[in-house]
């Protein structure tokens, strides 16, 4: 397949998992800074938007500030809207490739974005329903797609995007002065019950951000995301089955997986923001790699036309 | 009738034009039959609601055309254009004439120029043709085809008789619309489906590729065929998509293209992949820019090179633009007759060629009277319509005609037929035209049935074109008398329902139960 058009699958992806994770996250804190005092609200929002990824310049953060930057501005791409247009942008490029269904979903999700109110009521609904939009994407993709080199691409992003949407849900543990409540981080990931199933009896901190971490079977946690993503890359490239490492890319997601999955500790909740840190920069130096590997064009010839 | 139309017979009696739907004494043509009873059940509500719906699916599935830089929906209108079968065969043998004629013209001029020395056309007339490029003269394309697509755009005059106004043999676009209104309507009309046949527009992705594998160059025995598109600005983006998607192909852009030792690449995720057939959806200057403008980005240095090296094939072929030319239009008809041998099915609107002094004197006195076109023009750009244009415009054009009076053709002013159009609250007449669409893979020359109607929203409006506010229609080439039992009673030869024999495809094993119980007894 096309390179370009292989690009914009990764990013449709990438840009999917990303609005539903934004929206996850933003839906708990909501509920929690909503019930701050004022002067702690503008702390907390402006590091949450710090773990978000973008750097606020106002110094008193008033929520709506904080909606506007993480739900509804269209020109950033770590806003919900933002991540839509995007991810519709790219479905646009890729029309031909993607099901149709793939398409008019994110097509009317886009048209969508415009009819929510913007206040805090109205973002709760919006961050529901954004929930629901990309779940949907997600099935149409899985159901409606050949699972074939141009699925992979899309799973390839979706997969390291949610292992950073993960540990940056994680990272939130630490914003909030008190720390979020481990049921509330839980449920950013939808993670609830099926926690409270596995672990029965024990819980608290360490359990919750050890589950969200290492679960082998929970798809959101993530050893789990890290795992399908060297799958994409491995069905991708199947040449190399034996020896080595295939590419980059596959060795930054195993390392990160494999450190993840055997590493031995007394005291996770100490180590969880050196764990977030390194789970973050390897998927961010996977999909430079992905890209060099697969998209780059970088030896493209540029024509210059006539020198006059 | 509904109410709907109660004012349709006056608005109708204030223009001259044809009406396609009703005939002089207003009762409905026998084609429109199915769609006459299917409207007259609906109320305004009916109409208003399944309308909203329709213009909702096509923005949902992004059934758009851009238009300074905004993605729009092409509306469709709830009534479709009906045209009997009887008429459309004839209609499509002409435009599969026009076709053939137009394919041998460029074959020529490209080559011998055979139709010059026989004095038909005079030689000054295609050389000096804006899109006449002497890039790629001397050589026949490999697949030996020219004119893969096209659209010819027909109008019905006042009497009801078709006429070609223009040849689109370039880049013709249009056809997504034709296919996604179908489908439309199927939804927002199901009435008027049932009881007559409407010939398939479906087929047309699969003709195209067919005609595309067709035409690939020799020795390639499973060609690699793509779209290439100038990328997700281009008004026309949509249908490209649509169409290489039908078609299962890839849609490439310039930069996914390189050219190296006369052969065309695509930049894949596996490497580098031979391409065979390239469907161009640019413009010729911007193909290639060691031929044409050298700023394009659009394109892919060396392509015309690889063409004439009979390595790919492109299509439409480059330098097809001289058959568009309008001037070139007034010589169809002898065109016909010279290569083909035969009289043409369809005539031409009667035009002046300006550069014809005693014509030009002529138009010249009758500006405000006549419709004055540019000969390279298309999509309805430049196109003065004289009894619309103000004295300055009128005086702004005579200046131009009198400085390139080769660039201008005048044309009377052809009240374009009408059908009844949802506007206001009520159906009104509107003025449509039609583009039949051809693809040609070098034996034959399929028609469309159908095509795109474009219908004018605007009352008394005889401009057409999409970027001017025009809309469109469903095609419906109808077969045969409506079938409508009078006594409720079931028609005599009403094909039977069958229901499939079953087969199976696995051997069945009738008696597994008996063995089972065997082997228990045992």
């Amino acid at each position: 397949m096309l390179s370009r058009i292989a690009e914009s699958l990764f990013w449709i992806g990438r840009y999917v998992e990303r609005a539903d994770g934004t929206a996850r996250i933003l839906d708990v804190h909501l509920e929690r800074l909503n019930q701050m005092p004022l002067p702690q609200q503008w702390e907390t929002s402006r590091q949450l938007l710090g773990v978000m990824g973008s750097r606020p310049e106002k110094q008193d953060l008033e929520l709506s500030d904080l909606l506007q930057a993480l739900a509804y501005d269209r020109t950033s791409a770590t806003s919900i809207a933002g991540a839509l247009g995007a991810a519709r942008e790219n479905a646009r490029r890729a029309r031909e490739t993607v099901s149709s269904s793939v398409w008019e979903s994110l097509n009317t999700a886009w048209y969508g974005l415009t009819q929510h109110r913007k206040d805090v009521v109205g973002t709760y609904r919006f961050c529901h329903w954004v929930v629901e939009r990309t779940a949907m994407v997600r099935g149409l993709s899985d159901t409606t797609m050949s699972h074939d080199e141009s699925w992979q691409f899309l799973v390839l992003g979706r997969s390291l995007e949610r292992a950073d949407m993960t540990a940056r849900m994680l990272s939130t543990h630490d914003v909030h002065a008190a720390g979020l409540s481990w049921v509330n981080m839980l449920r950013c990931a939808g993670a609830y019950e099926s926690f409270l199933r596995t672990r029965r009896a024990a819980f608290g901190d360490q359990q919750a951000a050890e589950f969200l971490l290492l679960d082998r079977l929970f798809p959101r946690s993530i050893v789990y995301a890290l795992s399908d993503a060297e799958k994409c890359l491995t069905q991708l490239n199947p040449a190399y089955q034996r020896v080595g490492f295939i590419n980059d890319a596959s060795r930054i997601v195993g390392q990160a997986r494999t450190f993840l999955e055997f590493h031995q500790t007394r005291d996770l909740m100490a180590e969880l923001p050196e764990h977030m840190d390194r789970v973050q920069k390897a998927c961010a130096k996977a999909s430079d790699a992905v890209s060099r590997t697969y998209f780059s064009q970088a030896d493209e010839l540029s024509w210059v036309g006539e020198v006059s | 009738m509904s109410e709907l139309f109660a004012d349709y017979a006056a608005a109708a009696r204030k223009t001259p034009a044809f009406d396609e739907m009703f005939n002089v004494g207003q009762s409905p043509r026998t084609e429109y039959g199915q769609v006459a009873a299917a409207l007259d059940a609906l109320n305004l509500a009916d109409v208003t609601a399944r309308a909203d719906s329709m213009a909702r699916t096509f923005l949902d599935r992004g059934v758009t055309f851009d238009f300074a830089g905004e993605e729009r929906p092409f509306p469709l209108d709830i009534v479709p254009r009906v045209i009997a079968g009887d008429d459309w065969d004839v209609l499509e043998r002409g435009v599969a004439q026009r076709v053939r004629a137009l394919e041998a013209f460029l074959g020529d001029v490209y080559d011998k120029m055979a139709v010059v020395a026989d004095g038909v056309i005079p030689r000054r007339l295609i050389t000096s043709s804006a899109h006449f490029h002497r890039e790629v003269a001397g050589f026949s394309p490999a697949g030996g085809v020219r004119v893969h697509i096209s659209g010819i755009d027909v109008v019905r005059d006042q009497q009801g008789t078709f006429r070609v106004l223009e040849d689109n043999v370039r880049v013709p676009s249009g056809v997504s619309y034709v296919l996604e209104n179908r489908r439309a309507m199927a939804k927002g009309l199901p009435e008027a489906f049932g009881q007559q046949h409407i010939r398939p527009v479906e087929e047309y992705p699969r003709r195209l590729l067919a005609a595309l594998r067709k035409t690939a160059p020799p020795g390639v025995d499973d060609p690699t065929v793509v779209v290439l598109t100038p990328g997700v600005f281009n008004s026309a983006y949509f249908e490209h998509t649509l169409l290489a998607g039908l078609m299962g192909v890839e849609l490439v852009e310039g930069r996914d293209l390189i050219c190296r030792g006369n052969r065309v690449y695509m930049r894949t995720t596996a490497g580098e992949q031979r391409v065979d057939v390239i469907y161009k959806r640019i413009d010729d200057e911007f193909l290639d820019p060691l031929q044409f403008r050298a700023d394009s980005v659009l394109g892919c240095p060396g392509i015309v090179n690889a063409a004439r090296a009979g390595m790919v094939t492109i299509a439409n072929a480059v330098g097809n633009g001289v058959a568009d030319d309008k001037l070139v239009y007034t010589y169809v008809p002898d065109l016909i007759r010279y290569y083909l041998g035969e009289d043409p099915i369809i005539a031409n609107v009667d035009t002046y060629r300006l550069e014809d002094a005693p014509a030009r004197e002529e138009v010249l006195d009758r500006l405000d009277e006549l419709v004055v076109k540019p000969v390279d023009g298309s999509g309805g750009k430049g196109l003065v319509i004289g009894p619309d244009a103000t004295r300055a415009e009128l005086d702004a054009l005579r200046a131009k005609v009198l400085e390139d009076p080769r660039g201008w053709i005048a044309q009377p002013v052809l009240q374009l037929s009408t059908v009844p159009t949802m506007s206001g609250g009520q159906f009104s007449p509107r003025h449509v035209d039609l583009r039949p669409f051809a693809v040609n893979d070098g034996e034959d020359v399929w028609v469309l049935p159908g095509g795109l109607t474009r219908v004018a929203m605007k009352e008394g409006s005889l401009i057409v074109n999409s970027s001017q506010g025009g809309g469109s229609k469903d095609t419906w080439v109808v077969d045969g008398e409506v079938r409508r039992p009078a006594d409720g009673s079931v028609p005599a030869e009403r094909p039977s329902v069958s229901v499939r024999e079953r087969t199976s495809v696995w051997p069945i094993e009738t008696n597994w139960q008996d063995k089972q119980s065997e082997q228990q007894q045992q």
